[in-house]
């Protein structure tokens, strides 16, 4: 009893101090604010701001690798926290939307075919140029409602995706989904946006889709402040100029500008 | 020769018979008439326009240039003017920027392509792609950087409905056979195959007789598809295997449509810009036939020439049945890659209701690339890219065995040739990222 007593203790003993020569000989040192500023970091690992996950950007954050306010999910409050915390100053950025810039739904566009292949807008695309008549459009088949990690994407009605302004976090996953580049990250306080990405003339436009911007320049000569460029038949709204009148809307005769305004 | 064969392949219902028989008939041009040239009917760089608006041209002039070095140049294929230079449409992309041309006199002289410079630069000049519906630019092919030690001819013509390949066999031999023999020597070549699936009986025997006069090798195939798939053909022919993601160089062979052979011949040795093909017009139209017509031939006025359509038609594909494209609009070009136009009514389509995977394995008994289609399935639905490319999916030649096989109906090729691109996708972006 009383052997089997000492033999645990002292190779317990040699044991534990193999344990701390090991603990002082390979301490690698943390920066500790890492867990910290990784605690206020969202944790939705959504892969955003380009770095594999909350972890890695917070690392990268507290290296003055990546600037504080790069995780496009963080709410200001929590950007300044941060900030607070790491002794930086930030400048307040607008919280951004995502927003599907066409409105050619299955109402408003002409379809060219039936189509059976694999439920994926990629697909879609290869197959002459996607199902609608324009090839500048959305196909409807939700690979950025698919990919969006916020529930802040669902599919329209007439097969347009509904972006949830409130839900949308700005992480840009649909952006990068999207075959046809429709997706755009706007400010949130400036919701005039034109809703078409057709560089097409605006006769073609017309015969493909009755929502479509024609280029024929009635915003750019209504703007007063002259946020608007027609160039290669296509509006453009500038959200850094743009006053959000509402003019552009109103007068638009296809009715291709979106006016978000709650 | 012996014959290895390869592993894998389908034996779809053929349907050559309709047009098989039948002589390569002209499509004459009418005044008036309207040619459709998309600047990209190949693989590479799309040509660069060299004529203007209003421009009267000839047939066989230049119209748009190689625009590098992997592109191809593009001829006029008729005597009248240049009506536009805007968007024509195009089988994959939809639509695309492309020249019309409309014509004002009917005749068949041609402007000639000159002689100056190499072999490669005068193919280049002709315009000449591949004519088996891959269009690769042929003076790529011509100028191999490896040394090449066989040249296979592919007569295999392996695409159900198709016999356009059979018919330049039948009526052409000796360009075909002169184009081939014509390449060999201009490249250095010991030896010569040339390739013919045994149900066109009447082929192989016409080119017997031409073997031993002009020095190549006769390999009647084993009817399989896609025997005429270059890998498979090589596997077939000579019993070497390409490596993986490398070019048939590598084993060195270079392998050569029937048609592209009689085009180089065309090019070399009577200067004739590549501005016409032969195209099968057969399925669901009242009298099929192969036709020979000018490129930018709207396919409506070849379905005319063969007595309109016989019903109503669902689907209408460009190419074979197998690996052709559907297309959306009458008003499709014929470009140098069209072997054929099908055409389908509803009551020949089939039923294509998917149900789940049963695992039943057959599309892995199926694939000449000795692939996985069943799991890769799954990672496609998943969107798994990563492991679909440890499965090879770059591998994939997108020959459809495995859905034309799947009891469920699967769209299995459909769902890799769309993960291949995002596959390219991820591999640019990693590559950026090391760069």
């Amino acid at each position: 009893m009383t052997a089997a007593v000492l033999t645990m203790a002292v190779t317990g003993f040699i044991a534990g101090l193999g344990l701390m020569y090991a603990s002082k000989k390979f301490h690698v040192e943390k920066d500790g604010r890492i867990a910290a500023v990784n605690d206020m970091l969202p944790a939705a690992n959504c892969g955003g701001c380009g770095y594999p996950g909350c972890g890695a950007l917070a690392e990268a954050i507290v290296a003055g690798k990546a600037p504080v306010n790069a995780c496009p999910v963080c709410s200001r409050e929590m950007v300044q926290q941060i900030a607070e915390y790491l002794g930086i100053t930030v400048e307040s950025g607008v919280k951004k939307v995502a927003r599907v810039r066409c409105g050619g739904g299955c109402e408003n566009a002409v379809e060219k075919y039936n189509y059976y292949g694999p439920r994926d807008c990629h697909s879609i695309v290869l197959l002459s140029g996607g199902n609608k008549l324009c090839t500048f459009g959305c196909v409807g088949e939700g690979s950025c409602v698919k990919a969006c990690g916020f529930d802040a994407m669902h599919m329209g009605k007439n097969g347009i995706p509904v972006v949830n302004a409130e839900k949308c976090c700005a992480c840009g996953l649909c952006v990068r989904a999207c075959p046809r580049n429709l997706i755009t990250l706007i400010p949130e306080d400036k919701p005039i946006v034109v809703n078409c990405m057709s560089k097409d003339k605006g006769p073609e436009v017309k015969k493909a889709c009755s929502v479509g911007c024609i280029g024929c320049k009635m915003c750019e000569k209504k703007c007063p402040v002259g946020a608007i460029d027609v160039d290669s038949f296509l509006a453009k709204i500038d959200p850094s100029v743009c006053n959000v009148c509402g003019e552009c809307a109103a007068v638009c005769p296809t009715k291709a500008i979106g006016n978000y305004t709650k | 020769m012996p014959f290895f064969g390869f592993k894998g392949g389908i034996h779809p219902d053929y349907n050559k018979s309709s047009t098989s028989g039948k002589p390569t008939e002209t499509l004459p041009v009418r005044v008036g008439d309207k040619f459709y040239l998309p600047l990209s009917q190949h693989i590479g760089a799309p040509a660069k326009p060299v004529a203007a608006k209003n421009q009267q041209v000839k047939t066989g002039e230049l119209v748009a240039e190689a625009g590098g070095f992997i592109s191809a140049a593009i001829h006029s294929p008729v005597n009248g003017k240049i009506v536009s230079i805007s968007h024509v449409v195009h089988p994959m992309a939809g639509r695309m920027e492309g020249i019309v041309i409309e014509a004002d006199e009917t005749n068949d002289n041609y402007e000639p392509v000159s002689d100056e410079g190499s072999f490669q630069q005068i193919i280049q000049r002709a315009g000449i792609t591949g004519m088996g519906g891959a269009t690769f630019p042929t003076h790529v092919k011509l100028s191999p950087p490896k040394e090449v030690d066989t040249l296979l001819i592919n007569g295999a013509e392996c695409e159900p409905y198709l016999t356009c390949d059979h018919r330049i066999m039948l009526e052409e031999p000796l360009k075909v056979i002169k184009g081939a023999v014509l390449i060999k020597e201009k490249l250095n070549i010991k030896n010569l195959i040339i390739g013919i699936e045994k149900n066109k009986p009447d082929a192989i025997q016409l080119f017997k007789r031409y073997g031993r006069e002009y020095g190549f090798e006769l390999v009647p195939l084993y009817v399989k598809y896609p025997q005429g798939g270059e890998k498979q053909l090589i596997k077939s022919c000579l019993n070497r295997v390409v490596p993986e993601g490398k070019l048939p160089v590598e084993v060195g062979v270079i392998v050569h449509n029937v048609g592209t052979a009689a085009a180089v011949y065309e090019a070399f040795y009577e200067r004739k810009p590549l501005f016409e093909r032969i195209v099968t017009v057969t399925g669901a139209v009242v009298t099929p036939k192969n036709l020979r017509v000018r490129m930018g031939t709207p396919i409506l006025s070849l379905i005319e020439a063969c007595g309109g359509f016989l019903g109503v038609p669902k689907k209408i594909v460009m190419g074979g049945p197998m690996m052709g494209m559907a297309v959306t609009s009458v008003e499709t070009p014929v470009m140098k890659g069209t072997s054929g136009i099908v055409v389908y009514r509803e009551e020949d389509m089939p039923d294509l209701t998917k149900y789940p995977c049963i695992r039943c394995g057959r599309c892995v008994d199926a694939c000449p690339m000795l692939l996985v289609p069943s799991i890769m399935d799954r990672f496609v639905k998943r969107e798994m890219y990563e492991e679909l490319e440890q499965h090879h999916v770059l591998n994939c030649i997108e020959c459809g065995c495995c859905s034309y096989v799947c009891p469920s109906r699967r769209t299995l090729v459909g769902g890799f040739k769309t993960s291949k691109r995002h596959i390219m996708q991820i591999i640019k972006e990693r590559g950026a990222k090391n760069a």
